[in-house]
């Protein structure tokens, strides 16, 4: 049961750490809301985080060491071609993922 | 169903295909180390953060005590401190729902919300109907989530199907909502600004440590920009 409890302290440790990170401004700045700083960075920061979050997640592939990448561009190519065509978030990320997942699979032996 | 749920449903769809397949990873992890299936529904209900929880199953194995886990926790989550702070203005849920709505700030959940509210055309700004859909977005998102830690734990060895490449929707969505941030906000600074510091981050730094050094210095750049706006120097 020291098992149990141990589990049990460790979430709820690991929870409360993570709602202070997420409510922390609302805390500290909530009463500075109009200000033209936190205007500003209200945004212009969603946009610059979106593409850190984009690059974030494919920092891992092996950029330009044979081939690597290659799937990466393709399918995100797709993406952005679908989704100035069509503006649909869902189409877009469903055909670039349907796509990925061929590549990567295999589908394709020109890959 | 109700319109919005129904348009929340939509929005999430994404989501929901880069969660359960991250979740059910977790989900595999934590049952390979031995923990009973609904451990893995307990974290994903009470704790809801991707890269803490797969730091968890590493710091369980080493019975890490509760300075090092708050620590390590309070570190790898603390871009969400910028995520509030420019939601500030925009987080429109209100009471018990605001406070759920901040528990679930993920990353995704976070682009969800900006992306909508930057979508959104003046004339219907309720702020009731957007706390409202602000509040389903977060719980379902969170449903997804638990779902795939629970599916991945249960499920084990089971799984025949090939997922490979499937976490390529959170990508793909991250590229879907940096065009959308750009046709809301028809400036190309803050992408330049981020692209700068992904790359030297990831020239100079650990990859690992990627995400909290970038945002940090991003925040830094874009105040700076702030700063010489509001003086005149540039426009």
């Amino acid at each position: 049961m020291e098992n149990t409890l141990y589990l049990i302290t460790f979430i709820l440790t690991m929870g409360l750490a993570t709602l202070i990170t997420r409510a922390a401004p609302f805390i500290l700045f909530s009463k500075q809301g109009e200000h033209p700083l936190l205007v500003f960075l209200g945004r212009y920061l969603p946009p610059a985080i979106m593409l850190l979050l984009l690059i974030y997640c494919v920092k891992d592939v092996s950029w330009f060491v044979d081939k690597g990448g290659v799937n990466e561009i393709v399918a995100l190519s797709v993406v952005v071609v679908a989704h100035l065509l069509f503006r649909n978030s869902l189409i877009s990320i469903l055909l670039g993922t349907g796509l990925y997942m061929a590549l990567k699979q295999g589908a394709f032996s020109l890959f | 169903m109700t319109a919005s749920t129904n348009t929340a449903l939509k929005t999430t769809l994404p989501v929901l295909f880069g969660y359960i397949p991250m979740g059910m990873a977790f989900g595999l992890l934590l049952a390979d180390q031995g923990y009973a299936w609904y451990w893995a529904t307990v974290m994903g209900l009470f704790i809801f953060a991707g890269a803490a929880q797969f730091m968890a199953v590493g710091l369980l194995a080493a019975h890490a005590g509760m300075f090092e886990v708050a620590m390590t926790t309070l570190l790898l989550n603390s871009r969400h401190v910028f995520y509030g702070l420019s939601l500030i203005h925009n987080l429109k849920a209100k009471g018990w729902q605001r406070l759920y709505v901040i528990f679930g700030l993920t990353d995704e959940t976070y682009s969800l919300l900006t992306a909508h509210h930057a979508s959104r055309s003046e004339k219907d700004q309720t702020m009731d109907d957007e706390g409202r859909f602000q509040f389903i977005i977060t719980a379902l998102n969170h449903s997804y989530w638990v779902t795939g830690c629970t599916l991945g734990a249960l499920l084990g060895s089971i799984i025949t199907f090939d997922t490979t490449g499937l976490d390529f929707t959170l990508p793909a969505l991250f590229m879907v909502l940096v065009i959308e941030q750009y046709k809301a906000t028809r400036k190309l600074f803050p992408f330049a600004i981020a692209l700068v510091c992904a790359v030297s981050t990831l020239i100079l730094f650990d990859s690992s440590s990627m995400l909290l050094i970038s945002i940090t210095m991003t925040l830094a750049l874009l105040l700076g920009t702030q700063q010489l706006q509001a003086r005149g120097i540039i426009k």
